[in-house]
């Protein structure tokens, strides 16, 4: 019997990264500068925070479709907030309270609605997006001002250590926390594991599994600052395509889409490689319709090693 | 068919689970397969079939020595395999699947839909079970799942069938039927392996006995020539005395009151009350609704109306969170379904329905876990490598164990309890007993449903008998006996005398 559940499944994903860095590093020079390290985890913590909250949503045995368009609108209404001269901080903690809230709407469809989450989340993921182009009108926001404040989340930095890296390092940690340590992390992995069990035993699983996708609407508004931040303006397409980024991350990670299992670190882990790969392929100067093909083997490859016990 | 099992070595990576195991199985005979949780009975017949290798040791079949590779192997050599376990695909009808993987076809690969159900009505006539071949295996109730498993194995043309704890989810009756087809099995000159911790079974139905302790083979004996006490010590290597251990217990005032519980179509005006230290016995027929009522009163089913006191107070029972905050705890019947999260550590199964009390705001204490884990692993001995143990892995018994383990610290006033003993053994079944006297003597109102009558008829204070969803009358212990309930539970009349 394996009492320390230690073994090669967990750490395939973090073998794949270390080789990634290696070969990529030996080819590119640029690729393996501080430099180029710091902004490739920058860029990875837009990502990065997303698949935090999608590994909750995934360890009920749900998913979330809709992250990309619940960052499209709450970025979108901020910017609209901040342009017509509410305060930049304000704006910002509703925007965050709005994502809550969008997320939660999800989660009420799946819950109450019982829908199943990859129906009730693409229903949102099309309504959100819709709202957005209709509160857009179609074009962009940039009409921003110049606060240092919104400058700073995307743009800022600590100790030479760029904002959106700590954050998504403390982000990190506390969820590494409250998914190991607290009842509530006990009872995402419950309800995954087996609802009708842990329902038996005291679990509200309904409850449980709403928080989940407000955690998931939150982090989505938390990347959309961080974007709004860096690019100076909303935009109605903006965050398109995320849920996939964010999804394949909790994959290579080695979560079970099925729920249950799975680790927080292990979507750390799944972060960083797509952004090695994004970060990479682009420094080496691979053609985009390429990348795309070299990503989805990577996935298999790292999906399929994980798959025998 | 006769078969010599010798020197049968397993290991599952450093777990050493059979150590010089075996038995001779005689043509034409019941042989019962004996031996606590864990004793690795279901693995000696796992390695028969194929299911798991052998590290060691020989397998011998009518004078061959064999090695099945895969359990299709051994079925065409004419060895069925029913499992403690039950293997049946949900979503599929009943006939679908006793026919997965064996369907009759037409030309061209139909299936002959009408030849199937013609021999899916004859077997589960000859079985004397009602069941509708077009149901789906979902809605039945694990009892009849069980019929099913059952009757697949009869469809095939069998020498030897190895039964792992058939009667685990039956009730009396159904019990009956089956050892009138087991019987008529052995005259046909079919050998029958038996595996169940019921002594009364054995004692009645098989020819011999082998017992297995940690692994290891320790004797055969020939029913005549033993009994109980002898089995049991050489089965756990010392005397359990009493079965049912008695309990001195002052009851005291109702907990818990029933009212008018009813829930259309399934159960009608169901009332009982509950006393403090008092056991109240449900016993009944498979499919009278007992379940029902016990997952109404915890909160797990819908439309139901009625009334629930606790200690005179009204309360609601809106979920099974609702009535956990109420006081309630309950053990459930199917412990893969309902019970366990299979592919969970033993710790984190027995701390779920104690996150409140190993918590502080929120925060889990990870000193108090491990020593709430420890104790229940301790109380009722689940054998097992630690509490990191994956639940999957455990022996049947010792899965129930765990789910016992899961509710006994959760300090309940009135603790639910179906089918506790399902499939454990006789020396783990008294420690739950044991359990059940010491939370009875700290004024625990208990409600245990059982279809073992020796069981209920040992340890409760009243037995109420359901039929049919209405409660057929609540008989006081001195006047409980296997009759009364059986004439009860079948729908005839006790005439007061
Ligand atoms: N696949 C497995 N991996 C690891 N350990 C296992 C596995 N299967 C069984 N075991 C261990 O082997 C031991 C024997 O299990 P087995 O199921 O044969 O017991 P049993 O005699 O049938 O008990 P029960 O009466 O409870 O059904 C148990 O301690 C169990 O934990
Ligand atoms: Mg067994």
């Amino acid at each position: 019997m394996k009492n320390k559940k230690i073994n090669f499944q967990d750490f395939g994903a973090l073998i794949a990264l270390i080789l990634l860095v290696v070969v990529i590093g030996i080819f590119s020079p640029e690729f393996r500068t501080p430099s180029n390290f710091l902004s490739l985890l920058r860029q990875s913590s837009i990502n990065g925070l997303i698949a935090f909250g999608m590994t909750c949503v995934i360890l009920t045995g749900g998913i979330d479709l809709s992250v990309g368009s619940v960052l499209a609108l709450t970025t979108a209404l901020c910017a609209g907030f901040i342009s017509n001269g509410m305060p930049v901080g304000v704006a910002m903690i509703l925007s965050l309270i709005l994502g809550t809230a969008f997320g939660a709407i999800s989660g009420f469809m799946v819950t109450k609605g019982r829908l199943q989450p990859f129906i009730a989340t693409l229903i949102t993921m099309t309504v959100f997006r819709g709202l957005t182009l209709i509160y857009m009108n179609g074009k962009p926001i940039s009409n921003l001002g110049s606060s240092s404040l919104l400058k700073f989340v995307g743009k800022g930095s600590v100790l030479g250590i760029p904002f959106p890296v700590i954050l998504f390092i403390v982000v990190f940690i506390v969820f590494m926390f409250v998914l190991e340590k607290t009842t509530f992390g006990r009872r995402v992995y419950a309800t995954g594991s087996n609802a009708q069990a842990a329902k038996l035993a005291g679990v509200n699983i309904n409850k449980t599994k709403l928080i989940t996708y407000a955690i998931s609407g939150c982090m989505a508004a938390l990347s959309g600052l961080i974007l709004l931040s860096r690019l100076g303006s909303a935009q109605p397409t903006l965050g398109d395509g995320y849920e996939l980024d964010a999804i394949a991350s909790v994959a290579l990670g080695g979560t079970s889409m099925n729920g249950g299992r799975g680790r927080i670190w292990g979507t750390f882990v799944g972060v960083l490689i797509i952004a090695v790969l994004n970060n990479g392929l682009n420094i080496l100067g691979v053609s985009s319709y390429y990348q795309d093909v070299v990503k989805g083997i990577v996935i298999l490859i790292a999906v399929l090693s994980d798959r025998k016990r | 068919m006769q078969i010599e099992m010798r020197g049968i070595d397993k290991s599952f990576g450093s777990n050493a689970v059979l150590k010089n195991a075996g038995f001779l199985l005689d043509h034409g005979e019941i042989h019962a397969l004996m031996g606590e949780n864990g004793a690795g009975k279901s693995t000696l017949m796992k390695i028969l079939t194929g299911v798991y290798t052998r590290d060691a040791g020989t397998v011998i079949v009518d004078g061959q020595e064999v090695c099945y590779q895969n359990p299709q192997e051994a079925e065409k050599a004419g060895i069925v395999f029913i499992h403690q376990e039950l293997n049946v695909l949900f979503d599929l009808t009943v006939e679908e699947n006793m026919f997965l993987g064996k369907e009759i076809k037409k030309a061209f690969g139909v299936c002959d839909k009408k030849a199937m159900r013609q021999e899916v009505e004859k077997i589960l006539d000859k079985l004397g079970v009602k069941i509708d071949p077009a149901q789906r295996m979902s809605e039945l109730s694990v009892g009849q799942q069980q019929m099913i498993e059952i009757a697949k194995a009869l469809m095939v043309d069998a020498k030897v069938i190895i039964m792992d704890e058939p009667t685990a989810a039956l009730t009396q009756s159904e019990t009956d039927v089956l050892f009138e087809v087991v019987k008529s099995l052995k005259a046909k000159g079919v050998s029958i392996v038996y595996i169940s911790h019921r002594m009364e079974e054995i004692f009645y139905l098989c020819d011999r006995i082998t017992i297995l302790r940690d692994g290891s083979y320790i004797g055969t004996k020939k029913i005549a020539d033993t009994d109980m006490n002898d089995v049991v010590k050489m089965m756990i290597g010392r005397e359990i005395g009493e079965r049912y251990p008695v309990r001195d217990v002052k009851i005291g005032d109702v907990v818990l009151e029933v009212k008018g519980l009813t829930c259309p179509g399934v159960f009608k005006d169901v009332n009982f009350q509950v006393h403090a230290g008092e056991v109240l016995g449900v016993s009944g027929l498979m499919g009278a609704g007992r379940t029902e009522i016990m997952q109404a009163i915890f909160g797990n089913m819908s439309h139901v109306t009625g009334s629930l006191y606790l200690n005179g107070q009204e309360i609601k029972n809106k979920s099974p969170q609702a009535a956990m905050a109420n006081g309630l705890g309950f053990i459930t019947e199917d412990r893969k379904v309902e019970g366990l999260m299979l592919e969970e550590s033993i710790m984190k199964n027995i701390s779920l329905a104690n996150l409140g009390k190993i918590s502080k705001a929120g925060v889990l204490n990870k000193q108090e876990e491990k020593e709430l884990v420890q104790k229940g692993i301790e109380e009722v001995h689940i054998k097992c490598t630690g509490p990191q143990h994956e639940c999957n892995n455990l022996s049947g018994g010792n899965q129930q164990k765990v789910v016992f383990a899961k509710w006994i610290h959760t300090n309940p006033k009135v603790l639910i309890l179906d089918e506790p003993t399902r499939g454990v053994d006789i020396g783990a079944k008294k420690e739950i007993y044991n359990i059940i006297n010491d939370l009875a003597a700290q004024g625990v109102a208990i409600i245990m449903v059982s279809s073992e009558l020796p069981e209920v008829l040992g340890m409760s204070d009243r037995i109420m008998v359901v039929r049919e969803g209405v409660v057929r009358g609540c008989l006081a212990k001195e006047k409980a006996n296997q009759e009364n309930i059986m004439i009860l539970a079948t729908g005839g009349d006790l005439d007061e005398k």
